[in-house]
Protein backbone atom coordinates (compact mmCIF):
# COMPACT_ATOMS: atom_id res chain seq x y z
CA UNK A 1 0.00 0.00 0.00
CA UNK A 2 1.46 3.40 -0.90
CA UNK A 3 2.57 5.25 2.19
CA UNK A 4 1.43 8.61 0.87
CA UNK A 5 -2.32 8.22 1.34
CA UNK A 6 -3.86 11.65 1.41
CA UNK A 7 -6.16 11.82 4.40
CA UNK A 8 -9.29 13.83 3.92
CA UNK A 9 -10.56 15.50 7.05
CA UNK A 10 -12.34 12.85 9.10
CA UNK A 11 -12.34 14.48 12.48
CA UNK A 12 -15.24 14.90 14.88
CA UNK A 13 -15.52 17.83 17.23
CA UNK A 14 -18.31 18.35 19.71
CA UNK A 15 -18.66 21.67 21.47
CA UNK A 16 -20.92 22.08 24.49
CA UNK A 17 -23.84 19.95 23.36
CA UNK A 18 -26.96 19.83 25.53
CA UNK A 19 -30.13 17.89 24.92
CA UNK A 20 -33.16 17.56 27.13
CA UNK A 21 -36.18 15.28 26.80
CA UNK A 22 -38.92 16.53 29.11
CA UNK A 23 -37.28 16.70 32.51
CA UNK A 24 -34.44 14.33 31.67
CA UNK A 25 -31.12 15.93 30.78
CA UNK A 26 -30.07 13.39 28.14
CA UNK A 27 -26.80 15.16 27.32
CA UNK A 28 -25.13 17.63 29.60
CA UNK A 29 -22.44 19.87 28.08
CA UNK A 30 -20.65 17.27 25.97
CA UNK A 31 -17.25 18.25 24.57
CA UNK A 32 -15.13 15.90 22.49
CA UNK A 33 -12.30 16.19 20.01
CA UNK A 34 -11.67 13.09 17.93
CA UNK A 35 -8.84 13.10 15.39
CA UNK A 36 -9.09 11.34 12.06
CA UNK A 37 -7.96 7.73 12.05
CA UNK A 38 -9.19 7.23 15.58
CA UNK A 39 -11.40 4.37 16.66
CA UNK A 40 -13.37 6.07 19.37
CA UNK A 41 -15.58 4.20 21.82
CA UNK A 42 -18.29 5.87 23.84
CA UNK A 43 -18.72 3.59 26.80
CA UNK A 44 -21.69 3.72 29.12
CA UNK A 45 -24.68 1.86 30.51
CA UNK A 46 -28.14 1.82 28.92
CA UNK A 47 -29.84 5.18 29.00
CA UNK A 48 -26.61 7.12 29.56
CA UNK A 49 -27.04 9.23 26.41
CA UNK A 50 -24.93 7.28 23.92
CA UNK A 51 -27.61 6.92 21.26
CA UNK A 52 -28.74 10.52 21.69
CA UNK A 53 -25.22 11.74 20.95
CA UNK A 54 -24.92 9.45 17.91
CA UNK A 55 -28.27 10.75 16.61
CA UNK A 56 -27.13 14.36 16.97
CA UNK A 57 -23.78 13.71 15.24
CA UNK A 58 -25.51 11.91 12.35
CA UNK A 59 -27.97 14.82 11.79
CA UNK A 60 -31.02 12.86 12.97
CA UNK A 61 -31.62 15.01 16.03
CA UNK A 62 -30.95 18.66 16.79
CA UNK A 63 -29.20 19.58 20.01
CA UNK A 64 -30.83 22.17 22.29
CA UNK A 65 -27.56 24.08 22.38
CA UNK A 66 -23.94 23.63 21.41
CA UNK A 67 -22.60 22.52 18.06
CA UNK A 68 -20.71 19.71 16.41
CA UNK A 69 -18.57 19.40 13.30
CA UNK A 70 -18.10 16.25 11.28
CA UNK A 71 -15.19 16.42 8.84
CA UNK A 72 -15.40 20.17 9.24
CA UNK A 73 -19.12 20.38 8.40
CA UNK A 74 -21.60 21.74 10.91
CA UNK A 75 -24.19 19.08 11.78
CA UNK A 76 -27.05 21.60 11.79
CA UNK A 77 -26.21 24.10 9.06
CA UNK A 78 -24.41 21.70 6.70
CA UNK A 79 -26.36 18.54 7.46
CA UNK A 80 -26.46 17.41 3.84
CA UNK A 81 -22.65 17.60 3.53
CA UNK A 82 -22.32 15.69 6.80
CA UNK A 83 -24.61 12.97 5.43
CA UNK A 84 -22.44 12.46 2.37
CA UNK A 85 -19.32 11.64 4.42
CA UNK A 86 -20.81 9.43 7.15
CA UNK A 87 -22.13 5.90 7.39
CA UNK A 88 -24.50 4.90 10.19
CA UNK A 89 -25.43 1.53 11.60
CA UNK A 90 -27.96 2.18 14.33
CA UNK A 91 -28.87 0.10 17.31
CA UNK A 92 -31.45 -1.91 15.39
CA UNK A 93 -30.89 -3.14 11.84
CA UNK A 94 -32.49 -0.75 9.34
CA UNK A 95 -33.01 -2.92 6.28
CA UNK A 96 -36.03 -3.45 4.06
CA UNK A 97 -37.73 -6.77 4.77
CA UNK A 98 -39.40 -7.12 1.40
CA UNK A 99 -36.28 -6.38 -0.63
CA UNK A 100 -33.47 -8.87 -1.16
CA UNK A 101 -30.07 -8.29 0.44
CA UNK A 102 -28.69 -7.18 -2.88
CA UNK A 103 -31.57 -4.82 -3.61
CA UNK A 104 -31.15 -3.26 -0.19
CA UNK A 105 -27.50 -2.38 -0.80
CA UNK A 106 -28.14 -1.24 -4.37
CA UNK A 107 -30.89 1.06 -3.16
CA UNK A 108 -28.59 2.61 -0.56
CA UNK A 109 -25.87 3.01 -3.23
CA UNK A 110 -28.32 4.79 -5.53
CA UNK A 111 -29.39 7.08 -2.71
CA UNK A 112 -25.71 7.96 -2.17
CA UNK A 113 -25.73 8.77 -5.92
CA UNK A 114 -23.02 6.26 -6.81
CA UNK A 115 -24.57 5.56 -10.21
CA UNK A 116 -26.22 2.26 -11.13
CA UNK A 117 -23.10 0.39 -12.23
CA UNK A 118 -21.07 1.45 -9.24
CA UNK A 119 -23.97 0.76 -6.85
CA UNK A 120 -24.33 -2.79 -8.18
CA UNK A 121 -20.58 -3.45 -8.02
CA UNK A 122 -20.34 -2.10 -4.50
CA UNK A 123 -23.31 -4.23 -3.39
CA UNK A 124 -21.72 -7.40 -4.76
CA UNK A 125 -18.40 -6.57 -3.14
CA UNK A 126 -19.93 -5.93 0.28
CA UNK A 127 -22.18 -9.00 0.15
CA UNK A 128 -19.05 -11.06 -0.41
CA UNK A 129 -17.14 -9.33 2.34
CA UNK A 130 -19.97 -9.97 4.81
CA UNK A 131 -20.52 -13.54 3.64
CA UNK A 132 -24.02 -12.85 2.40
CA UNK A 133 -23.44 -13.75 -1.26
CA UNK A 134 -25.36 -17.01 -0.93
CA UNK A 135 -28.39 -15.17 0.37
CA UNK A 136 -28.15 -12.08 -1.82
CA UNK A 137 -31.29 -12.88 -3.81
CA UNK A 138 -33.40 -13.83 -0.81
CA UNK A 139 -35.77 -11.37 0.78
CA UNK A 140 -34.40 -9.98 4.01
CA UNK A 141 -37.42 -11.24 5.94
CA UNK A 142 -35.95 -14.73 5.62
CA UNK A 143 -32.62 -13.60 7.13
CA UNK A 144 -31.50 -14.50 10.65
CA UNK A 145 -30.81 -11.75 13.17
CA UNK A 146 -27.06 -11.99 12.62
CA UNK A 147 -27.47 -11.77 8.84
CA UNK A 148 -29.62 -8.65 9.14
CA UNK A 149 -27.04 -7.08 11.38
CA UNK A 150 -24.31 -7.82 8.85
CA UNK A 151 -26.40 -6.43 6.00
CA UNK A 152 -27.04 -3.32 8.07
CA UNK A 153 -23.31 -2.82 8.59
CA UNK A 154 -22.71 -3.39 4.89
CA UNK A 155 -25.30 -0.70 4.16
CA UNK A 156 -23.40 1.71 6.39
CA UNK A 157 -20.24 1.06 4.35
CA UNK A 158 -21.77 1.39 0.87
CA UNK A 159 -20.38 4.85 0.18
CA UNK A 160 -16.98 4.13 1.80
CA UNK A 161 -17.69 6.79 4.43
CA UNK A 162 -14.76 8.60 5.97
CA UNK A 163 -16.54 8.54 9.33
CA UNK A 164 -18.44 5.48 10.43
CA UNK A 165 -20.93 5.58 13.30
CA UNK A 166 -21.78 2.27 14.94
CA UNK A 167 -24.33 2.27 17.75
CA UNK A 168 -23.77 -0.86 19.83
CA UNK A 169 -22.54 -2.74 16.77
CA UNK A 170 -21.93 -6.12 18.36
CA UNK A 171 -25.38 -6.44 19.93
CA UNK A 172 -26.95 -9.54 18.40
CA UNK A 173 -23.84 -10.70 16.55
CA UNK A 174 -22.58 -14.26 16.82
CA UNK A 175 -18.89 -14.67 17.78
CA UNK A 176 -17.71 -15.20 14.21
CA UNK A 177 -19.49 -12.15 12.83
CA UNK A 178 -18.10 -10.21 15.77
CA UNK A 179 -14.58 -11.05 14.65
CA UNK A 180 -15.45 -9.98 11.12
CA UNK A 181 -16.77 -6.68 12.43
CA UNK A 182 -13.62 -6.10 14.43
CA UNK A 183 -11.53 -6.63 11.30
CA UNK A 184 -13.61 -4.12 9.39
CA UNK A 185 -13.25 -1.55 12.12
CA UNK A 186 -9.48 -2.04 12.17
CA UNK A 187 -9.34 -1.70 8.36
CA UNK A 188 -11.29 1.58 8.51
CA UNK A 189 -8.77 3.08 10.89
CA UNK A 190 -5.86 1.96 8.71
CA UNK A 191 -7.31 4.03 5.84
CA UNK A 192 -7.15 7.02 8.20
CA UNK A 193 -10.91 6.89 8.51
CA UNK A 194 -12.62 7.50 11.80
CA UNK A 195 -14.90 5.12 13.65
CA UNK A 196 -17.25 6.29 16.39
CA UNK A 197 -18.83 3.39 18.22
CA UNK A 198 -20.85 2.96 21.37
CA UNK A 199 -20.76 0.01 23.68
CA UNK A 200 -21.66 -1.15 27.15
CA UNK A 201 -18.62 -3.39 27.42
CA UNK A 202 -15.23 -2.18 28.51
CA UNK A 203 -13.67 -5.29 27.03
CA UNK A 204 -15.05 -4.42 23.61
CA UNK A 205 -14.01 -0.79 23.85
CA UNK A 206 -10.59 -1.90 24.98
CA UNK A 207 -10.23 -4.34 22.12
CA UNK A 208 -11.46 -2.05 19.35
CA UNK A 209 -10.79 1.52 20.27
CA UNK A 210 -7.69 3.57 20.82
CA UNK A 211 -9.61 6.29 22.58
CA UNK A 212 -12.46 5.83 25.02
CA UNK A 213 -14.83 8.20 26.77
CA UNK A 214 -17.05 7.10 29.60
CA UNK A 215 -20.53 8.57 29.70
CA UNK A 216 -23.06 8.37 32.49
CA UNK A 217 -26.35 10.23 32.91
CA UNK A 218 -25.49 12.47 29.96
CA UNK A 219 -22.09 13.54 31.22
CA UNK A 220 -18.63 12.52 30.01
CA UNK A 221 -16.94 11.29 33.17
CA UNK A 222 -13.49 10.43 31.87
CA UNK A 223 -11.75 10.41 28.53
CA UNK A 224 -8.46 8.92 27.51
CA UNK A 225 -6.58 6.02 26.01
CA UNK A 226 -7.41 2.50 27.09
CA UNK A 227 -4.38 2.33 29.37
CA UNK A 228 -5.22 5.59 31.04
CA UNK A 229 -8.74 4.42 31.80
CA UNK A 230 -7.78 1.05 33.11
CA UNK A 231 -5.15 2.60 35.36
CA UNK A 232 -7.93 4.18 37.33
CA UNK A 233 -9.15 0.84 38.59
CA UNK A 234 -5.80 -0.84 38.97
CA UNK A 235 -4.57 -2.16 35.64
CA UNK A 236 -5.24 -4.99 33.21
CA UNK A 237 -6.14 -7.72 35.66
CA UNK A 238 -8.20 -7.73 38.82
CA UNK A 239 -8.60 -10.30 41.55
CA UNK A 240 -12.27 -10.93 42.18
CA UNK A 241 -13.29 -12.63 45.39
CA UNK A 242 -16.85 -13.53 46.33
CA UNK A 243 -17.40 -14.48 49.92
CA UNK A 244 -19.96 -17.02 51.11
CA UNK A 245 -21.67 -14.80 53.67
CA UNK A 246 -22.39 -11.27 52.44
CA UNK A 247 -22.68 -9.96 55.99
CA UNK A 248 -18.98 -10.54 56.40
CA UNK A 249 -18.12 -8.20 53.54
CA UNK A 250 -16.90 -5.28 55.72
CA UNK A 251 -14.72 -7.66 57.69
CA UNK A 252 -13.28 -9.17 54.49
CA UNK A 253 -12.71 -5.74 53.06
CA UNK A 254 -10.69 -4.75 56.12
CA UNK A 255 -8.63 -7.93 55.88
CA UNK A 256 -7.68 -7.19 52.26
CA UNK A 257 -7.32 -3.43 52.60
CA UNK A 258 -3.55 -3.60 52.74
CA UNK A 259 -3.35 -5.55 49.46
CA UNK A 260 -5.70 -3.41 47.39
CA UNK A 261 -5.18 0.04 48.77
CA UNK A 262 -7.47 2.65 47.29
CA UNK A 263 -8.25 0.37 44.36
CA UNK A 264 -10.03 -2.16 46.53
CA UNK A 265 -13.76 -2.04 45.83
CA UNK A 266 -16.56 -3.96 47.43
CA UNK A 267 -19.94 -4.73 45.87
CA UNK A 268 -22.35 -5.36 48.77
CA UNK A 269 -25.16 -6.57 46.46
CA UNK A 270 -23.07 -9.42 45.17
CA UNK A 271 -20.82 -9.98 48.18
CA UNK A 272 -17.80 -9.31 45.98
CA UNK A 273 -14.49 -7.53 46.39
CA UNK A 274 -12.12 -6.60 43.58
CA UNK A 275 -8.50 -5.48 43.84
CA UNK A 276 -5.71 -5.05 41.31
CA UNK A 277 -3.68 -8.18 40.66
CA UNK A 278 -0.61 -6.11 39.84
CA UNK A 279 0.31 -8.33 36.97
CA UNK A 280 0.60 -11.71 38.65
CA UNK A 281 -1.07 -14.60 40.40
CA UNK A 282 1.06 -14.29 43.51
CA UNK A 283 -1.71 -12.28 45.15
CA UNK A 284 -4.18 -15.19 45.09
CA UNK A 285 -2.65 -17.29 47.90
CA UNK A 286 -2.19 -14.13 49.95
CA UNK A 287 -5.90 -13.33 49.61
CA UNK A 288 -6.79 -16.83 50.68
CA UNK A 289 -4.42 -16.71 53.67
CA UNK A 290 -5.75 -13.41 54.95
CA UNK A 291 -9.42 -14.36 54.61
CA UNK A 292 -8.69 -17.74 56.13
CA UNK A 293 -7.06 -16.06 59.13
CA UNK A 294 -10.38 -14.23 59.70
CA UNK A 295 -12.33 -17.47 59.19
CA UNK A 296 -14.15 -15.96 56.19
CA UNK A 297 -15.40 -18.56 53.70
CA UNK A 298 -14.65 -17.89 50.01
CA UNK A 299 -17.31 -18.83 47.43
CA UNK A 300 -15.38 -17.80 44.34
CA UNK A 301 -11.89 -16.54 43.58
CA UNK A 302 -10.74 -15.48 40.11
CA UNK A 303 -8.54 -13.27 37.98
CA UNK A 304 -10.43 -11.18 35.44
CA UNK A 305 -10.06 -8.12 33.24
CA UNK A 306 -11.76 -4.99 34.58
CA UNK A 307 -15.33 -4.43 33.40
CA UNK A 308 -17.30 -1.27 32.89
CA UNK A 309 -18.63 -1.80 36.40
CA UNK A 310 -15.15 -1.69 37.88
CA UNK A 311 -14.21 1.46 36.02
CA UNK A 312 -17.49 3.09 36.98
CA UNK A 313 -17.10 2.18 40.57
CA UNK A 314 -13.64 3.62 40.76
CA UNK A 315 -14.67 6.85 39.01
CA UNK A 316 -18.09 7.47 40.50
CA UNK A 317 -18.12 5.38 43.63
CA UNK A 318 -21.28 3.64 42.38
CA UNK A 319 -21.64 0.73 39.95
CA UNK A 320 -22.91 1.35 36.44
CA UNK A 321 -26.65 1.12 36.50
CA UNK A 322 -29.33 1.42 33.94
CA UNK A 323 -31.04 4.76 34.05
CA UNK A 324 -34.79 4.35 34.20
CA UNK A 325 -35.93 3.75 30.69
CA UNK A 326 -35.36 6.90 28.78
CA UNK A 327 -36.41 6.65 25.16
CA UNK A 328 -33.03 7.68 23.93
CA UNK A 329 -33.44 10.25 21.24
CA UNK A 330 -36.08 8.20 19.51
CA UNK A 331 -37.96 10.21 16.95
CA UNK A 332 -41.18 9.61 18.84
CA UNK A 333 -40.00 11.67 21.75
CA UNK A 334 -42.03 14.86 21.88
CA UNK B 1 -23.31 21.85 -7.97
CA UNK B 2 -25.37 23.09 -10.90
CA UNK B 3 -29.11 23.46 -10.72
CA UNK B 4 -29.48 20.89 -13.48
CA UNK B 5 -27.59 18.15 -11.70
CA UNK B 6 -29.44 19.02 -8.48
CA UNK B 7 -32.72 18.44 -10.27
CA UNK B 8 -31.56 15.20 -11.84
CA UNK B 9 -30.36 13.98 -8.43
CA UNK B 10 -33.71 14.88 -6.88
CA UNK B 11 -35.55 13.03 -9.67
CA UNK B 12 -33.32 10.00 -9.27
CA UNK B 13 -33.93 9.98 -5.49
CA UNK B 14 -37.69 10.22 -6.04
CA UNK B 15 -37.42 7.38 -8.55
CA UNK B 16 -35.59 5.14 -6.08
CA UNK B 17 -38.07 5.90 -3.29
CA UNK B 18 -41.04 5.36 -5.62
CA UNK B 19 -39.69 2.00 -6.70
CA UNK B 20 -39.22 1.01 -3.08
CA UNK B 21 -42.85 1.81 -2.25
CA UNK B 22 -44.18 0.12 -5.40
CA UNK B 23 -42.23 -3.04 -4.54
CA UNK B 24 -43.88 -3.03 -1.14
CA UNK B 25 -47.31 -3.06 -2.82
CA UNK B 26 -46.43 -5.83 -5.21
CA UNK B 27 -44.44 -8.05 -2.89
CA UNK B 28 -46.92 -7.71 -0.06
CA UNK B 29 -49.99 -7.73 -2.28
CA UNK B 30 -52.45 -8.50 0.54
CA UNK B 31 -52.98 -4.81 1.25
CA UNK B 32 -53.63 -3.95 -2.38
CA UNK B 33 -55.87 -6.99 -2.85
CA UNK B 34 -58.02 -6.34 0.22
CA UNK B 35 -58.19 -2.69 -0.69
CA UNK B 36 -59.48 -3.69 -4.10
CA UNK B 37 -61.91 -6.22 -2.61
CA UNK B 38 -63.26 -3.65 -0.17
CA UNK B 39 -63.94 -1.29 -3.05
CA UNK B 40 -65.66 -4.01 -5.07
CA UNK B 41 -67.85 -5.00 -2.10
CA UNK B 42 -68.81 -1.37 -1.47
CA UNK B 43 -69.56 -0.91 -5.14
CA UNK B 44 -71.89 -3.91 -5.16
CA UNK B 45 -73.57 -2.96 -1.88
CA UNK B 46 -74.22 0.64 -2.74
CA UNK B 47 -75.46 -0.12 -6.20
CA UNK B 48 -77.79 -2.97 -5.32
CA UNK B 49 -78.88 -1.94 -1.79
CA UNK B 50 -79.35 1.82 -2.11
CA UNK B 51 -79.36 2.16 -5.86
CA UNK B 52 -83.04 1.41 -6.26
CA UNK B 53 -84.09 3.93 -3.61
CA UNK B 54 -82.17 6.92 -4.91
CA UNK B 55 -83.78 9.03 -7.64
CA UNK B 56 -81.21 10.24 -10.10
CA UNK B 57 -83.35 11.89 -12.72
CA UNK B 58 -83.93 9.06 -15.07
CA UNK B 59 -80.46 7.59 -15.50
CA UNK B 60 -79.50 4.19 -14.11
CA UNK B 61 -77.92 4.44 -10.66
CA UNK B 62 -74.70 2.73 -11.78
CA UNK B 63 -74.27 5.45 -14.43
CA UNK B 64 -74.85 8.17 -11.85
CA UNK B 65 -72.77 6.64 -9.13
CA UNK B 66 -69.71 4.95 -10.69
CA UNK B 67 -67.95 8.20 -11.71
CA UNK B 68 -68.30 9.29 -8.07
CA UNK B 69 -67.19 5.93 -6.81
CA UNK B 70 -63.90 6.29 -8.72
CA UNK B 71 -63.38 9.54 -6.82
CA UNK B 72 -64.22 7.82 -3.55
CA UNK B 73 -61.52 5.23 -4.26
CA UNK B 74 -58.81 7.88 -4.20
CA UNK B 75 -60.30 9.71 -1.21
CA UNK B 76 -60.28 6.51 0.87
CA UNK B 77 -56.94 5.59 -0.68
CA UNK B 78 -55.30 8.68 0.73
CA UNK B 79 -56.00 7.46 4.27
CA UNK B 80 -53.83 4.44 3.44
CA UNK B 81 -51.02 6.91 2.79
CA UNK B 82 -51.18 8.11 6.40
CA UNK B 83 -51.14 4.55 7.68
CA UNK B 84 -48.24 3.43 5.50
CA UNK B 85 -46.21 6.51 6.32
CA UNK B 86 -46.87 6.24 10.05
CA UNK B 87 -45.66 2.66 9.83
CA UNK B 88 -42.51 3.74 8.02
CA UNK B 89 -41.79 6.42 10.58
CA UNK B 90 -42.25 4.08 13.53
CA UNK B 91 -39.56 1.74 12.18
CA UNK B 92 -35.79 2.13 12.11
CA UNK B 93 -35.62 2.49 8.33
CA UNK B 94 -36.51 6.16 8.49
CA UNK B 95 -33.31 6.90 10.43
CA UNK B 96 -31.27 5.28 7.70
CA UNK B 97 -32.99 7.35 4.99
CA UNK B 98 -32.61 10.54 7.00
CA UNK B 99 -28.89 9.89 7.47
CA UNK B 100 -28.34 9.63 3.69
CA UNK B 101 -27.63 12.62 1.44
CA UNK B 102 -31.03 12.30 -0.27
CA UNK B 103 -32.73 15.38 -1.65
CA UNK B 104 -35.10 16.41 1.08
CA UNK B 105 -38.58 15.85 -0.36
CA UNK B 106 -37.67 12.52 -2.01
CA UNK B 107 -38.80 10.27 0.81
CA UNK B 108 -42.33 11.74 0.92
CA UNK B 109 -42.63 12.41 -2.80
CA UNK B 110 -41.67 8.82 -3.60
CA UNK B 111 -44.63 7.66 -1.56
CA UNK B 112 -47.02 10.08 -3.25
CA UNK B 113 -45.94 8.95 -6.72
CA UNK B 114 -46.29 5.28 -5.77
CA UNK B 115 -49.74 6.03 -4.35
CA UNK B 116 -50.76 7.73 -7.58
CA UNK B 117 -49.90 4.47 -9.38
CA UNK B 118 -51.96 2.56 -6.81
CA UNK B 119 -54.95 4.84 -7.53
CA UNK B 120 -54.62 4.17 -11.26
CA UNK B 121 -54.79 0.42 -10.62
CA UNK B 122 -57.83 0.72 -8.35
CA UNK B 123 -59.69 3.01 -10.75
CA UNK B 124 -59.04 0.60 -13.63
CA UNK B 125 -60.50 -2.18 -11.49
CA UNK B 126 -63.57 -0.09 -10.66
CA UNK B 127 -64.16 0.56 -14.36
CA UNK B 128 -63.91 -3.15 -15.14
CA UNK B 129 -66.28 -4.22 -12.35
CA UNK B 130 -68.59 -1.30 -13.15
CA UNK B 131 -68.75 -2.34 -16.82
CA UNK B 132 -69.82 -5.82 -15.79
CA UNK B 133 -72.58 -4.20 -13.72
CA UNK B 134 -73.73 -2.23 -16.75
CA UNK B 135 -71.75 1.00 -16.60
CA UNK B 136 -70.83 2.63 -19.94
CA UNK B 137 -68.79 5.73 -20.80
CA UNK B 138 -71.20 7.67 -23.04
CA UNK B 139 -68.88 10.49 -24.03
CA UNK B 140 -65.94 8.81 -25.74
CA UNK B 141 -62.51 7.56 -24.71
CA UNK B 142 -60.56 10.81 -24.47
CA UNK B 143 -62.92 12.55 -22.01
CA UNK B 144 -62.97 9.33 -19.98
CA UNK B 145 -59.16 9.24 -19.84
CA UNK B 146 -59.03 12.95 -19.00
CA UNK B 147 -61.47 12.30 -16.16
CA UNK B 148 -59.36 9.47 -14.77
CA UNK B 149 -56.27 11.72 -14.97
CA UNK B 150 -58.13 14.45 -13.06
CA UNK B 151 -59.17 11.97 -10.38
CA UNK B 152 -55.56 10.86 -9.97
CA UNK B 153 -54.50 14.49 -9.70
CA UNK B 154 -57.19 14.98 -7.05
CA UNK B 155 -55.85 11.84 -5.34
CA UNK B 156 -52.33 13.28 -5.36
CA UNK B 157 -53.57 16.47 -3.72
CA UNK B 158 -55.40 14.49 -1.01
CA UNK B 159 -52.38 12.24 -0.58
CA UNK B 160 -50.42 15.26 0.65
CA UNK B 161 -53.12 15.66 3.31
CA UNK B 162 -52.55 11.99 4.14
CA UNK B 163 -48.79 12.56 4.25
CA UNK B 164 -49.27 15.48 6.60
CA UNK B 165 -51.44 13.37 8.91
CA UNK B 166 -49.04 10.41 8.74
CA UNK B 167 -46.01 12.57 9.59
CA UNK B 168 -47.97 14.26 12.38
CA UNK B 169 -49.41 11.29 14.26
CA UNK B 170 -46.60 8.77 13.55
CA UNK B 171 -48.62 5.93 14.98
CA UNK B 172 -50.33 3.36 12.82
CA UNK B 173 -53.61 2.99 14.74
CA UNK B 174 -54.06 6.71 15.24
CA UNK B 175 -53.33 7.34 11.57
CA UNK B 176 -56.09 4.88 10.66
CA UNK B 177 -58.75 6.64 12.74
CA UNK B 178 -57.50 10.13 11.94
CA UNK B 179 -57.92 9.35 8.25
CA UNK B 180 -61.57 8.42 8.56
CA UNK B 181 -62.44 11.55 10.54
CA UNK B 182 -61.93 13.86 7.59
CA UNK B 183 -62.71 11.43 4.80
CA UNK B 184 -66.26 10.35 5.68
CA UNK B 185 -67.88 13.82 5.64
CA UNK B 186 -66.09 14.60 2.38
CA UNK B 187 -67.39 11.48 0.67
CA UNK B 188 -70.96 11.39 1.98
CA UNK B 189 -71.83 15.07 2.17
CA UNK B 190 -71.22 15.56 -1.53
CA UNK B 191 -72.88 14.84 -4.84
CA UNK B 192 -71.17 11.45 -4.88
CA UNK B 193 -74.04 9.17 -3.78
CA UNK B 194 -77.11 11.36 -3.96
CA UNK B 195 -78.16 14.58 -5.70
CA UNK B 196 -77.34 17.51 -3.38
CA UNK B 197 -80.89 18.91 -3.75
CA UNK B 198 -82.22 16.07 -1.58
CA UNK B 199 -80.14 17.22 1.45
CA UNK B 200 -81.29 19.70 4.14
CA UNK B 201 -80.35 23.20 3.08
CA UNK B 202 -77.60 23.69 5.70
CA UNK B 203 -75.92 20.53 4.47
CA UNK B 204 -76.28 21.64 0.88
CA UNK B 205 -74.06 24.59 1.77
CA UNK B 206 -71.31 22.25 2.93
CA UNK B 207 -71.80 19.91 -0.03
CA UNK B 208 -71.46 22.83 -2.43
CA UNK B 209 -68.04 23.87 -1.10
CA UNK B 210 -66.86 20.30 -0.49
CA UNK B 211 -63.99 19.66 -2.96
CA UNK B 212 -65.38 16.18 -3.67
CA UNK B 213 -68.55 17.65 -5.26
CA UNK B 214 -66.91 19.49 -8.20
CA UNK B 215 -64.57 16.54 -8.77
CA UNK B 216 -67.52 14.13 -8.95
CA UNK B 217 -69.51 16.53 -11.15
CA UNK B 218 -66.51 16.89 -13.46
CA UNK B 219 -66.07 13.15 -13.81
CA UNK B 220 -69.79 12.67 -14.33
CA UNK B 221 -69.82 15.24 -17.11
CA UNK B 222 -66.74 13.72 -18.75
CA UNK B 223 -68.18 10.21 -18.54
CA UNK B 224 -71.79 10.90 -19.44
CA UNK B 225 -71.70 14.25 -21.24
CA UNK B 226 -73.06 17.54 -19.95
CA UNK B 227 -71.83 20.94 -18.91
CA UNK B 228 -68.35 20.93 -17.50
CA UNK B 229 -66.66 24.29 -17.15
CA UNK B 230 -67.74 25.42 -13.66
CA UNK B 231 -67.02 22.16 -11.89
CA UNK B 232 -63.75 21.66 -13.80
CA UNK B 233 -62.43 25.04 -12.70
CA UNK B 234 -63.49 24.46 -9.13
CA UNK B 235 -61.72 21.12 -9.10
CA UNK B 236 -58.48 22.50 -10.46
CA UNK B 237 -58.56 25.37 -7.97
CA UNK B 238 -59.17 22.92 -5.13
CA UNK B 239 -56.26 20.70 -6.28
CA UNK B 240 -53.98 23.73 -6.26
CA UNK B 241 -55.19 25.00 -2.89
CA UNK B 242 -54.85 21.62 -1.19
CA UNK B 243 -51.36 21.02 -2.56
CA UNK B 244 -50.20 24.56 -1.75
CA UNK B 245 -51.32 24.15 1.85
CA UNK B 246 -50.46 20.56 2.66
CA UNK B 247 -47.28 19.92 0.67
CA UNK B 248 -45.29 22.58 2.56
CA UNK B 249 -46.87 21.50 5.86
CA UNK B 250 -45.89 17.87 5.27
CA UNK B 251 -42.34 18.79 4.23
CA UNK B 252 -42.01 20.94 7.30
CA UNK B 253 -43.18 18.10 9.53
CA UNK B 254 -40.61 15.83 7.96
CA UNK B 255 -37.84 18.37 8.35
CA UNK B 256 -38.64 19.04 11.99
CA UNK B 257 -38.78 15.38 12.87
CA UNK B 258 -35.42 15.52 14.63
CA UNK B 259 -36.27 18.37 16.99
Amino acid sequence: MPSSIVCTDASISVEGINKRFGNVQALDNINLMIDQGTVFALLGPNGSGKTTLVRILTTLLRPDSGSAHIAGFNVIREAQSVRSVIGLAGQYPAVEEILTGKENLEMIGQLYHLGNVEAKARATELLQKFELSDAENRKVKTYSGGMRRRLDLAAALVASPSILFLDEPTTGLDPRSRLGLWEIIAAQAKDCKTVFLTTQYLEEADRLANKIAIIDKGKILREGTNQELKQCCGGDTLVKVRIADRNELPKASDALKELGGENLHSYPDMGEITLPANGGTFLLPEVVRRLDAEKILIAELALKPPTLDDVFLSITGHPAEETTELKEGSSNTP
Amino acid sequence: MSVNSNISIALSDIGVMTRRNMLRYFRLPQLLIFNALLNVVLLLLFNYVFGGAIRTGGIAYIQYFLPGFMVQTVVFGSTQTSVGLAEDLSKGMIDRFRSLPISRPAFLTGRVVADAARYAILIALMIIVGSIMGFRFENGVLPALAGVALIILFGIALTWVGVFIGTSVRDVETAQVAGFVWVFPLVFASSLYVPIETMPSWLQVFAQVNPVTPMVDTMRALALGGSLSASLWKTLVWDGVIILIFLPLALRRYRLMGQ
